[in-house]
Order: structure tokens, then sequence, then C-alpha cells
């Protein structure tokens, strides 16, 4: 997986496209409702706001950490199990 | 159940065997998918009938399998079973593909012409002249390609992506640095950052609320548009040294830019902001930065991508 640092800036690949977004997936999926995103603003009681037409950024930010998390919390069970096997076997 | 007439085929006289070739040569059609489970009477074969609707055999089956009952009764259910599991499994995987990849909207984006492909090359390289950058609809669906030079297409960016690809290796080989598994990286490297591209812009669409009706596939194609660019500013590289590459990187890198923003700003912006007057208001100051963002990406992604093949 090691490539010569000179041939290419960055080379990227479909595996590493997996990994990073994997990555991303489970610290969206670790952030607590009660412990931290209450504690700083982002809680999910917090984004009910005005009924107008512009929901506004930080909402739908919040929106989305909410679904992202709702939605991916079990198959990221079986996502991570799979990845944590393949490491330990290949490396 | 009628009696398998098959198993006296090895003690047949020889007069029987010139009767049997006429059969023989019946059983070839497509007709006798239910003659091997009517010999049986097994109910899958009622079951393919009923998702096949091959109820035109059924009669005909029945006629034919007085004088089908020969060589071979196994060879007939298994081309049967083949056929209709063959036949079966394509619907399957046609069903399933249309669901991951909408094969029938693909369709839309390659109906293009020659024409079309040379005018929006053009407008790709120089669009200060184009003065009406609107889609035509036709009854609430956009127009082909073929009929609207403005419409998106994917032809051009497959294409040139795979030009990108094959342009690249060639500037290695001048370097010396070629080998053929440079040419998958090269292709992977570059479509990691197109879909980082694409899932960067709908983030962002979805972060600003914009109602629009720009589809994935259409963003795809805008972002696909940069490889023009990219394989002008190698090629004069390559045959007229760096200063070409620069100057020529930078002529595409101005010709996309202009052509971002004058086909983003109709589908992103609002209608009084797209006729160029100044609306106020944070959602649509949101929107104008969002387009001039996606448009200044676009000459950042042609530099990074071609500065390494051009020494």
């Amino acid at each position: 997986r090691m490539l010569p640092s000179r041939e290419e800036n960055m080379a990227f690949t479909l595996y590493s496209l997996i990994q990073a977004a994997i990555l991303c997936v489970n610290a969206v999926a670790v952030l607590h409702e009660e412990r931290f995103l209450s504690k700083i603003g982002w809680g999910v009681d917090q984004s009910v706001g005005g009924f107008g037409d512009e929901p506004g950024v930080k909402v739908q930010l919040m929106n989305l950490v909410r679904s992202v998390r709702t939605v991916m919390r079990v198959p990221l069970i079986a996502v991570n199990a799979v990845c944590i096997v393949l490491l330990l076997l290949f490396g | 159940m009628r009696q398998i007439k098959g198993d006296l085929w090895p003690i047949t006289s020889p007069q029987r065997t010139s009767k049997q070739q006429e059969p023989n040569m019946r059983l070839r059609s497509p007709v006798d998918g239910l003659q091997g489970s009517q010999l049986f009477e097994d109910t899958s074969g009622a079951a393919h009938g009923l998702h096949r609707g091959n109820q035109q055999a059924g009669p005909q089956a029945a006629g034919l399998s007085s004088q089908s009952i020969l060589s071979d009764p196994m060879s007939n259910m298994a081309l049967a079973y083949g056929s209709s599991l063959a036949s079966q499994g394509r619907e399957m995987v046609d069903k399933n593909l249309d669901r991951f990849i909408p094969i029938s909207k693909m369709k839309y984006y390659f109906a293009v012409d020659t024409v079309y492909v040379g005018k929006k090359l053009g407008l790709l390289v120089f669009p200060y002249m184009h003065e009406n950058w609107e889609v035509s609809y036709q009854k609430d669906t956009p127009v082909a390609p073929r009929f609207d030079v403005n419409a998106p297409d994917l032809y051009i960016p497959a294409m040139g992506f795979i030009t990108y690809v094959l342009v690249a290796g060639l500037a290695l080989g001048t370097q010396n640095r070629f080998s053929p598994e440079l040419l998958g990286v090269q292709a992977s490297s570059a479509l990691v950052w197109l879909i980082m591209e694409v899932l960067a812009v709908l983030l962002s669409l979805y972060l600003v609320t914009v109602n629009t009706d720009l589809t994935t596939i259409d963003l795809l194609a805008f972002s696909g548009y940069k490889y023009v660019g990219m394989i002008v500013g190698v090629v004069a590289g390559l045959l007229f040294g760096r200063p070409a590459y620069y100057l020529a990187l930078l002529w595409c890198c101005a010709a996309i830019f202009v052509f971002m923003i004058r086909t983003l700003r109709l589908k992103l912006l609002s209608e009084a902001a797209a006729e160029g007057r100044l609306v106020r208001g944070t959602r649509n100051q949101l929107r104008m930065y969002l387009t001039m963002s996606i448009a200044a990406a676009q000459p950042v992604f042609m530099y990074w991508l071609t500065y390494h093949l051009v020494r």
C-alpha cells in the first residue's frame, strides 16, 4: 500500500476513501446526545427553530448529525466488526 | 402420466431413426420449455410458467409431447430449467441494477451527437460570447442534450476522464516515470477526488437548503467538465514546454470559472439574483458564496491534478 511519495502528490485509492468514510461516520456516531451535544447547544430539543422558510446552517447540521446517528447505528456495528477482523487478519 | 418412450431409444429399429430426426429438430424450439415439466409433472414448471408467462407453450406442449418423448428427456429438462433460470436471473439483475444506477435516467445524459459535443467543447474553452444559458424544457422534462447546448451530459466528462488518464500516462512516460500500474493509480486518484468533490457539493447544497432541481448526476457532469481544460493544459505543456502549460491552464481555468458561474447562477440562485440585480438577505448571500466557491474549486483541482505531470 505504500507508494513512493515522489510519484504522486496524494495517491488516493478507493480503499483509502472507504477508510476515511468509515472513520468519519464513526466520529459522528460517537457524539453522545445527553452528555455532549446538549451541553454545547446542539441537542435535539434545541433544533426546533422557527417555522419559517429558512432553517439555517446550524439547524441543518444538527439534523444531519442526528439522522446520521440514528440511521448508521446498526450498520456501523457490522462494518466495524468486519473491519476489525480484516485488519487483524491482513494487517 | 404418460410413459416415457425415450428409454426405447437405444433399441429402436433402423426405420424409426429417420422419424426420430424430425422430432429432434422440432425440439430445438423454445416451446419445449414445459415439456420436461409435463413429463415429470413437477410444480416448478407451473411456477415458471406463471412467472414467465409461458402459457402459450402449454397447449403446444400437450400436442408435441406425444412425439417428443424420445432421446434425452434429461437434456430437455436441463435446457428448460437452464433457460428459465437464466431469464429469471436476468430479470432480477435488471431490477436490482435499476435500483442502484438508474439506467433510464443515464440514457438521457448520453443522448448526444457530434454537433452538440463540438459546441459544448467550444463553450468550455470560450464561454464569453454565449448569451443564453438557460436549459430549455419540454413539458416539464429537460430537453435531451442533443437539442440544447446548455443541458449537462455525461459523455464529455466520461471521455474526458479516460483521456486524462491516458494523457497522464503519456506525460509520465516522457519523464521516464511510467509503469502500467501508474495508470490505475492516476485513474483511481482522480476518481476519488471527483467523488469527494461531488460529496462536498452535495453536503453544502444540503446545508444551505437550496431548492434546486440539480440531481447528483448533474453535479457529476459539471464536475467532470474540468477534465477538458486539464487535457488542453497538459497537451500544451507536452508540446511546447512549461510556459505553454501555464498559459493554457490559466486560460482554461478562467474559462471554466466563468462557465460554472454562468451555469450555476441560473440553477442555484433565486430569480432576481440570477438576473444580476443585487438582492439583500443572508440566504442569497450564502447562495452566492456557494456558487463562487464551487466555481473557484474547479481551477484549484485542475492545477492540483496536473502540475506533477509537466516538469
